[in-house]
């Protein structure tokens, strides 16, 4: 359904065509862009780049699904939200998909109606110390002034964490990361939380990042993955598969140097059906068939992406830890293709 | 008689004041060490501003500029004075100003950013400098409104024609009516006139108009706006807009009609007293509950109403000044000569009142321009938002002090001459109205 | 005989609504309200209408659930485990602190400063006309970050603390800390409203401070009273001021010497000092941002207020020997206060309204927490932002009502 409403003279120009709550496929098609909510900066997973470019982990989601829907990588409108507006940009129809480091929890997924595809990145809270702190676990924290970035699940898994352990602490809540940096190096705080992933990167841009540790607790379980509103399930099972199809390839060899080559057919049967050239996959999500050779031949596949966003050959230097497949002792395990 | 006089006959020559009284001397004594106390002040003072000069200026001068990122800064730094601190890494600013001027705004059409601020001093300069610019100028500023969203966001350029027609339809149609009929059947035919226009003919008409002779720009989405160029689009629309209404909002709270009394006064009260980070949670979370299902405004759009609403209850308390400040004998003169209430507002108060409240204006209007910065709250890339954005990318992670540097000046720029300006605004009026 | 007639009544007509001017305003007025009930019945109706498609309930419910998250300035006592209500009250409390401690500073500063820009001391004067400008041409959010990381750059490491353990006034770059009042015999505390949200401890030490005070004043009262009395009736007045004096401290000694008051200093335990009143550096930083960007204006309206007193004030002042201080003091600045308050009130709300920009140094007043964090964890964005406007438009109207009668009586002084 579209509404338009002219409101003056003026507002032509800003207005722009509504979604409704059925057939968000139907609406991507007709409006020929994505609305993909991402993070207003993160390093490694949501950043523009000097000529407005995003690029990202996170982002890298929003560019295979356009790819698989519009056949276009760049038809995407990436709209920045904050940790307050996420959920309300997606629940009231501004964005078609939320990829944006965000945490599957029960009330998000239930309480707030939401559907979380899947996981695509598995990442925990962490603790950052300067070295002559002299501190090598959490639970040697007591007392201790620890800074945090505020609006997501940090601070209540921080409040948990300290409470279950009977320590003290002294919470310093602060909106952005750039300020958290400043301040931790000013030493206004003894440790720095936030998710390990974005801890790496902190460390990373330091002056000298050998003088800072990572400590060994994690003390949550932060799955980020991509979601979208409930009540569209045709919807979500294109980006939930979008998202395994990026996984699946990797397990299965797939890589965007290989995909033409894979495409003209292999001996494996799954790799034809994920990649259309046997089965109807495609078909039955309401795409075509050869919509995975386009998620792939965008960024891909999952390794390929991590690698080049978050990956041990970039500044923030992540190693694939829990997000390796599970063939290697991770925890990415894609459902098969059939 | 005697021949001794104690009566000078001549005048003395004048003496040279002396010199301890006169030149740098002389004005160092007066303003400087007239008294121990304000020796101890100056002293203070100069030991105040060396001390904030020597440790700023190094920071600033002995700097970086050409480096691609904080690494490489602070490799040159190393290199050059060997260590890093104190020493600033303007690079960011070398590679991102463009990006921090004028957002994500495709970099082959700056032009049109750029000739829409022009078209907006131009079209400013016969409202702020009266008397220096011909009055054909007029003309701009009552075009300015139809030709700036035109060149912003491009498209056809018959979008901004025909809506400007709905205003001329409105026109002729009062003409026509109120010809034949009283004057205020006229002014309910030109609403549902110019209503008709914009809801039903203006899109059809302007279709037809750009298949007739295609005149059309590349349309820029709201959403590539940001950098310094959102916050001045969202200052001028915030003042432009609201100036309507708050002269109707303060008119309305000098009413005699109780209802109509009390809806302004509660608006305008409502309005400024609440924080505008709230209003902008209602625009970022809210607005869009509030409307009609299926209805999805940009939030650019929504922070813009916000923010119109928001200055409009600040206008109309300037505006309020303004109509206080004029004498009685204004509004009875105008009563005497047998004007009606309109008549009177139009031909006699008002142009008083808005000359003296322009300097309220422009304060108005640097306030509203400072607080655009909070929109970076609700994840808008203004200034404040895209220095997030940039120091998320791994390059420029880490670095602090520069960014907000460069938009502390950029603000204190603007803002600056504004309130310059309004100061001899102010001057002006007050000579204007000595006798 | 002739009779004064009424003039013909005319029969009412339609159009009379719209052309008599004896129903126009009437119709007017109808006509506005009924606009203004429909847009509001349109706007409520949508709401309800999207609210439903979204599957949401307007409900207050979640206030009552567990916040989980800790805050750290607070002025009455706080658990992760209290609820979003109790941290609401918190973030209210922490927002009344940080504007009551902005505005009496921001006038401070700012009455000085516009003194100050006054002064015939030339750099003087250049030094404040470019704080005024610096600080009034940039924006306030710039601002508290940047002075939030200048108060933490510029202060020591709790290790660095000059090389101490302890100290009366402790600045550290996590917060300074001042002595606290204890009491070794401590009369304990009355607990109000039991576990509620709304739970509140009332010291009986302070309590029973509180009252010797006012009886010593109340005592001192009478003694004046009498002093005045005796006057009257013989025409010397006795020397009381000593007994006046006596009446209120005495009873306040003895009572602080019986509760057994001693101070508490902070000392350096583990990581950080402990002990002692603890001003976190999110309030001092905003609060110090606050009160500078404040008097900014402050000091202008202050300016505005010393020039509209007449030329010939001053220099009668001057004829009658006052010095130029007291000149300021006794004629100048009692004149310009009516012209400055007015403007002055403006000020005081738009400090407590910049004040919500605390979210920028993470301190947590009412739009960090109820605005904040707990609406981002329970997602109910209307209720939440509803209530905080609320909440604000209440401390707004109080602020100018409040205003508004003091700046009345100090007119009534005026002839």
């Amino acid at each position: 359904m579209k509404k338009s409403v002219i409101l003056g003279a003026l507002t032509f120009a800003g207005l722009a065509a509504g979604a409704a709550a059925a057939g968000t496929l139907d609406d991507v098609q007709s409006r020929g862009k994505l609305n993909c909510g991402v993070n207003a900066g993160l390093v490694g997973f949501a950043t523009p780049d000097a000529n407005g470019e995003w690029g990202g982990f996170d982002v890298a989601i929003c560019r295979a699904v356009a790819a698989a829907v519009l056949d276009d990588a760049n038809a995407v409108e990436f709209v920045p939200t904050t940790g307050k507006t996420r959920f309300t940009a997606l629940a009231s129809g501004e964005i078609d998909v939320l990829s944006r480091n965000t945490t599957w929890t029960f009330s998000r997924d239930v309480d707030l109606k939401f559907t979380f595809v899947g996981v695509n990145y598995y990442d925990g809270q962490g603790f950052l110390v300067p070295k002559e702190l002299g501190v090598s676990s959490a639970k040697e924290l007591d007392g201790a002034t620890v800074c945090i970035q505020t609006g997501t699940t940090t601070e209540l898994n921080l409040a948990d964490f300290f409470r279950t352990n009977g320590i003290s602490y002294e919470p310093v809540p602060i909106e952005t990361e750039a300020e958290a940096q400043q301040q931790y190096l000013a030493g206004a705080c003894d440790a720095y939380t936030t998710d390990a992933s974005g801890l790496a990167a902190t460390r990373a841009a330091f002056e000298t990042p050998g003088d800072h540790v990572i400590l060994p607790e994690i003390i949550s379980k932060e799955p980020l993955g991509p979601l979208v509103r409930h009540g569209d399930d045709e919807w979500g099972d294109i980006v939930r598969w979008t998202l395994n199809a990026m996984i699946a390839a990797e397990e299965l060899g797939v890589t965007s140097a290989n995909l033409s080559e894979m495409a003209a057919g292999t001996d494996n049967p799954e790799i034809d059906r994920l990649l259309g050239t046997t089965g109807s996959l495609g078909e039955k999500l309401g795409l075509d068939a050869t919509w995975a050779q386009r998620v792939l031949a965008v960024g891909g596949n999952y390794a390929e992406v991590f690698a080049k966003n978050i990956g041990e050959d970039t500044p923030i230097g992540l190693a694939r830890g829990l997000n390796a497949q599970w063939t290697e002792g991770g925890l990415l395990y894609a459902p098969p293709f059939r | 008689m005697s021949d001794t006089s104690f009566v000078r006959t001549e005048m003395l020559p004048q003496k040279a004041p002396p010199s301890t009284s006169v030149g740098i001397i002389g004005w160092a004594r007066a303003n400087l060490f007239s008294s121990p106390v304000n020796v101890v002040l100056t002293l203070a003072s100069l030991y105040f501003v060396g001390y904030v000069l020597t440790s700023l200026l190094p920071w600033v001068f002995l700097s970086v500029w050409n480096a691609d990122s904080l690494t490489e800064c602070r490799e040159i730094m190393n290199e050059t004075w060997g260590s890093t601190h104190g020493h600033a890494c303007w690079g960011v600013v070398n590679d991102r100003w463009l990006q921090l001027l004028y957002g994500f705004y495709p970099s082959e059409l700056y032009w049109r950013v750029n000739l829409t601020l022009v078209v907006t001093l131009a079209a400013l300069a016969p409202v702020l400098f009266a008397e220096k610019t011909p009055r054909q100028m007029l003309w701009l500023t009552g075009a300015y409104p139809f030709l700036m969203p035109w060149l912003l966001w491009g498209g056809s350029i018959w979008n901004p024609v025909v809506a400007a027609l709905g205003f001329v339809t409105g026109y002729v149609v009062y003409r026509a009516v109120s010809e034949i009929a009283g004057s205020l059947l006229a002014v309910v035919a030109t609403v549902v006139a110019a209503l008709f226009w914009w809801f039903v003919l203006a899109a059809p008409a302007a279709a037809l108009l750009s298949d007739i002779v295609p005149l059309t720009i590349e349309t820029v989405e709201s959403r590539k706006f940001g950098g310094f160029m959102l916050a001045l689009l969202l200052g001028v629309v915030a003042i432009g807009v609201s100036l309507p209404i708050g002269i109707l909002l303060a008119l309305g709270r000098q009413s005699d009609l109780l209802v109509v009394k009390a809806m302004c006064v509660g608006f305008i009260e409502f309005v400024r007293g609440v924080p505008l980070i709230t209003l902008l949670f209602v625009a970022s979370l809210l607005l869009n509950v509030f409307m009609p299902p299926g209805t999805n405004f940009d939030i650019i759009l929504r922070v813009m109403i916000m923010m119109t609403l928001f200055s409009a209850a600040y206008m109309a308390e300037v505006i309020r000044g303004g109509l206080a400040s004029l004498p009685k004998g204004q509004y009875e003169g105008a009563d005497s000569l047998g004007l009606n209430y309109w008549q009177a507002q139009r031909l006699i108060i008002m142009p008083q009142a808005l000359k003296i409240s322009i300097p309220g204006i422009v304060s108005t209007f640097i306030s509203v321009f400072k607080d655009t910065t909070l929109v970076s709250i609700i994840g808008l890339f203004d200034v404040i938002g895209l220095s997030t954005a940039i120091r998320a990318d791994t390059s420029w992670n880490g670095i602090y002090w520069e960014l907000f540097a460069f938009i502390a000046v950029l603000f204190f720029v603007v803002c600056f001459s504004m309130s310059r300006y309004s100061m001899y605004l102010e001057r002006k009026l007050q000579t204007g109205h000595k006798r | 005989m002739s009779s004064i007639t009424d003039p013909p009544k005319a029969n009412f007509r339609l159009s009379m609504l719209i052309y008599d001017t004896r129903y126009r305003s009437a119709t007017i007025q109808i006509v506005a309200l009924m606009g203004f009930m429909l847009l509001a019945a349109w706007l409520i109706g949508n709401a309800v209408e999207n609210l439903n498609a979204l599957g949401k309930t307007i409900s207050f419910g979640f206030f009552h659930e567990t916040a989980g998250y800790d805050i750290n300035q607070r002025l009455l006592d706080y658990q992760s485990g209290d609820s979003h209500l109790r941290a609401a009250l918190i973030g209210l409390l922490n927002t009344l602190v940080v504007a009551l401690l902005g505005c009496v500073t921001a006038t401070v500063v700012g009455v000085f400063v516009g003194v100050l820009r006054l002064s015939k001391n030339w750099i003087v004067a250049k030094i404040m006309t470019v704080y005024v400008e610096v600080f009034r041409n940039v924006p306030v959010l710039l601002w508290i970050a940047l002075i939030f990381a200048l108060v933490t750059e510029s202060t020591p490491h709790p290790k660095t603390f000059r090389g101490l353990d302890t100290g009366a006034v402790v600045v550290t770059n996590r917060g300074t800390y001042l002595p606290e009042v204890l009491f070794s015999n401590s009369l304990g505390d009355i607990s109000l409203f039991g576990q509620s949200a709304l739970r509140f401890d009332v010291s009986l030490d302070l309590l029973a401070i509180v009252l010797v005070l006012a009886g010593g004043f109340f005592a001192s009262f009478k003694l004046r009273k009498r002093a005045d009395r005796i006057q009257e009736a013989t025409g010397d007045r006795p020397t009381t001021w000593w007994q006046r004096l006596l009446v209120i401290f005495v009873p306040l000694g003895i009572l602080l010497a019986v509760l057994g008051l001693h101070f508490g200093y902070p000392e350096l335990k583990g990581f950080n000092f402990r002990g002692g009143t603890h001003l976190r550096n999110s309030l001092i930083a905003l609060w110090l941002a606050l009160s500078l960007y404040t008097a900014a204006y402050i000091a202008e309206i202050v300016r505005g207020g010393i020039l509209a007193v007449s030329h010939g004030q001053s220099e009668a002042a001057g004829a009658l020997g006052l010095r130029s201080g007291r000149i300021m003091n006794l004629v100048v600045l009692p004149q310009a206060l009516r012209v400055i308050i007015p403007p002055m009130i403006s000020n005081y709300l738009n400090l407590t309204k910049n004040s919500s920009l605390a979210i920028a140094v993470g301190y947590m007043d009412i739009t960090g927490t109820l605005g904040g964090i707990s609406m981002n964890q329970t997602g109910r964005e209307l209720e939440c932002v509803v209530l905080l406007m609320a909440v604000y438009l209440v401390i707004s109207l109080s602020i100018s009502a409040s205003m508004n009668w003091y700046n009345n009586r100090v007119k009534l002084v005026e002839r």
